[in-house]
């Protein structure tokens, strides 16, 4: 693999809050590389969220670089909202906009930063919404939907700005059982098509199907990564081996 | 027009009918009601002056309202944690210095509020009317509309930041995560949501400022308190003149609650 492959590299990263005295990532160096699917696992309080946030500077790292495609964007002088548009990011909570409709969520932010006209921006996300068997409820609000329907709406509303790198940070672990499986099905459907996706979740079958590296993470670091099979079938670390038995 | 002059005239010989009575003081309770009718409203078409009174009223709330908005919302934004601890990380185009003037203005934004909340709005408007304006003429309407403005602006400021804040951290981040800059993020995704669930709290604000301009007719400003008070100047009727001014006070009241009541139903409706 060459560098120029390397969408996202992170070098030495510590985030720490409460003036120190709490230190959620404690040097992290990784890199995501073009189409590769990382699914981030460990156990709750490990830095998995911390981490992802960093990587579009939701959080302001303490220490250490995010390097995005070759501009480091913990810079201060780099505009940070470019970067951003090519970053798409999916949360727990969904946090679609309430006053807004489906089609207003999805079209916002392209007609504002992309400068598409709306019946551009409009187009674009019918696509997307037939892709994921929503198109019917583009005149809806948000709280008219299912957390399943939710999420899947995130999801497409990232990518309406047609982005090179996909962030999920847990997100089925708001969901009923029942509407896991949508939504994991949408995110597989977008590995397929070979985006760039960085994944923290539970979903430990989801990591095992999609995923082209899986990290094990505990107490800020990085303590096991490679593919599903080294890390599920034989692992190495006696950490990674208490976390898998407790979960799987 | 014709149709009052004649109401008027049927007035007129209503007066003219109990006047013996009023002179021999032998008033039963409805002539003493329509005397007092009579003599502070329909007399000398001293309605008028009710409904002048009422229109400056009016008028200076609507338009202190507007400073108040407009400025109480910038106080606010002023007051939000993520502006009062900024820093110049990550703000490329704010400079080292633009980050301090805006921490300045942040602390200066939270003395202004203290100040304005601390103090009586009567000493407000009679510095503002004396020590500020006083050796320049200028229009009471204006002084007016600057002393509530500014007065109001500080709870504005309050209750809009109320609103800011009951608002999740994920609608920011979100918006932020799509490449929204702060700037847009607040005016297109949390000031709408903040303004919702400030509503109530709002209307309040709106009403004690109408009632508060009644403070202007201190400075000599003929709002509806002093035309009430100027009528019962020259009919010497102890209530009736306040009462209806009162009742007008009211009637402006219970329009704006019901009118903004209407308003928070159908964004209950509309969306979520
Ligand atoms: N904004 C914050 N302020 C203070 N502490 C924080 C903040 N965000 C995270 N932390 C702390 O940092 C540590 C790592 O948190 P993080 O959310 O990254 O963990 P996680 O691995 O995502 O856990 P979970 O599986 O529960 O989501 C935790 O101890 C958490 O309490
Ligand atoms: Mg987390």
């Amino acid at each position: 693999m060459t560098t120029d492959n390397i969408i996202i590299s992170v070098k030495g990263l510590e985030k720490h809050f409460d003036e120190g005295k709490l230190k959620a990532l404690r040097g992290v160096d990784a890199d995501i590389r073009r189409g590769e699917v990382v699914v981030v696992i460990g156990p709750s309080g490990s830095g998995k969220s911390t981490f992802l946030r960093c990587l579009n500077l939701l959080e302001t790292p303490t220490k250490g670089t995010v390097t995005v495609e070759n501009v480091n964007i913990t810079d201060p002088k780099v505009n940070i909202n470019k970067h951003r548009e090519k970053m798409g990011m999916v949360f727990q909570h969904f946090n679609l906009f309430p006053h807004m409709t489906i089609l207003k969520n999805m079209t916002l932010a392209p007609m504002k930063l992309l400068k598409k006209s709306k019946q551009e921006a409009e187009e674009k996300a019918m696509n997307l919404l037939k892709r994921v068997g929503l198109a019917d409820r583009a005149n809806a609000y948000p709280s008219q939907l299912s957390g399943g329907q939710k999420q899947r709406i995130a999801i497409v509303r990232a990518l309406c700005m047609e982005p090179q790198v996909m962030l999920f940070d847990e997100p089925t672990s708001a969901l009923d059982p029942e509407m896991v499986g949508e939504v994991l099905d949408v995110m597989k459907q977008l590995a397929m098509e070979g985006m760039t996706m960085v994944v923290v979740t539970h979903e430990m079958g989801f990591a095992r199907e999609v995923a082209d590296r899986v990290i094990f993470m505990d107490e800020g670091k990085i303590v096991e990564e490679g593919t599903p099979d080294q890390i599920f079938s034989s692992p190495q670390q006696q950490r990674t081996k208490d976390f898998l038995n407790k979960v799987l | 027009m014709s149709a009052v002059t004649e109401s008027i005239s049927i007035f007129e010989q209503w007066w003219l009918q109990i006047e013996p009575a009023v002179q021999a003081n032998t008033l039963n309770f409805w002539q003493f009601l329509y005397k007092e009718i009579y003599l502070n409203v329909i007399k000398d078409d001293r309605w008028l002056q009710y409904l002048k009174g009422l229109g400056v009223t009016l008028e200076v709330s609507f338009y202190a309202i507007l400073v108040g908005l407009v400025l109480g919302t910038l106080l606010a934004i002023l007051r939000l944690p993520q502006v009062q601890n900024m820093t110049a990380n990550g703000k490329s185009f704010l400079s080292g210095l633009g980050v301090w003037v805006v921490r300045g203005l942040s602390k200066l934004a939270g003395l202004y509020i203290n100040i304005m909340r601390g103090t009586p709005l009567l000493l407000q408007v009679l510095i503002i009317n004396f020590g500020i304006f006083g050796s320049i003429s200028i229009d009471k309407v204006i002084v007016g509309v600057i002393a509530c403005g500014l007065n109001s602006a500080a709870y504005v400021a309050e209750i809009v930041r109320g609103g800011i804040m009951s608002v999740e951290k994920g609608q920011t981040e979100a918006g932020r995560s799509l490449g929204l800059s702060g700037v847009r993020t607040m005016i297109y995704i949390i000031l709408p949501q903040a303004a919702k669930s400030a509503l109530p709290a709002m209307c309040n604000e709106f009403i004690s400022l109408i009632k508060e301009t009644s403070i202007l007719s201190y400075i000599a400003l003929t709002e509806l308190t002093k035309a009430g008070d100027y009528i019962r100047s020259r009919t010497f009727s102890a209530f009736t003149p306040y009462i209806v001014s009162g009742l007008l006070y009211l009637l402006v009241v219970l329009t704006l609650t019901w009118l903004i009541g209407k308003l928070e139903r159908r964004l209950r409706n509309s969306d979520h």
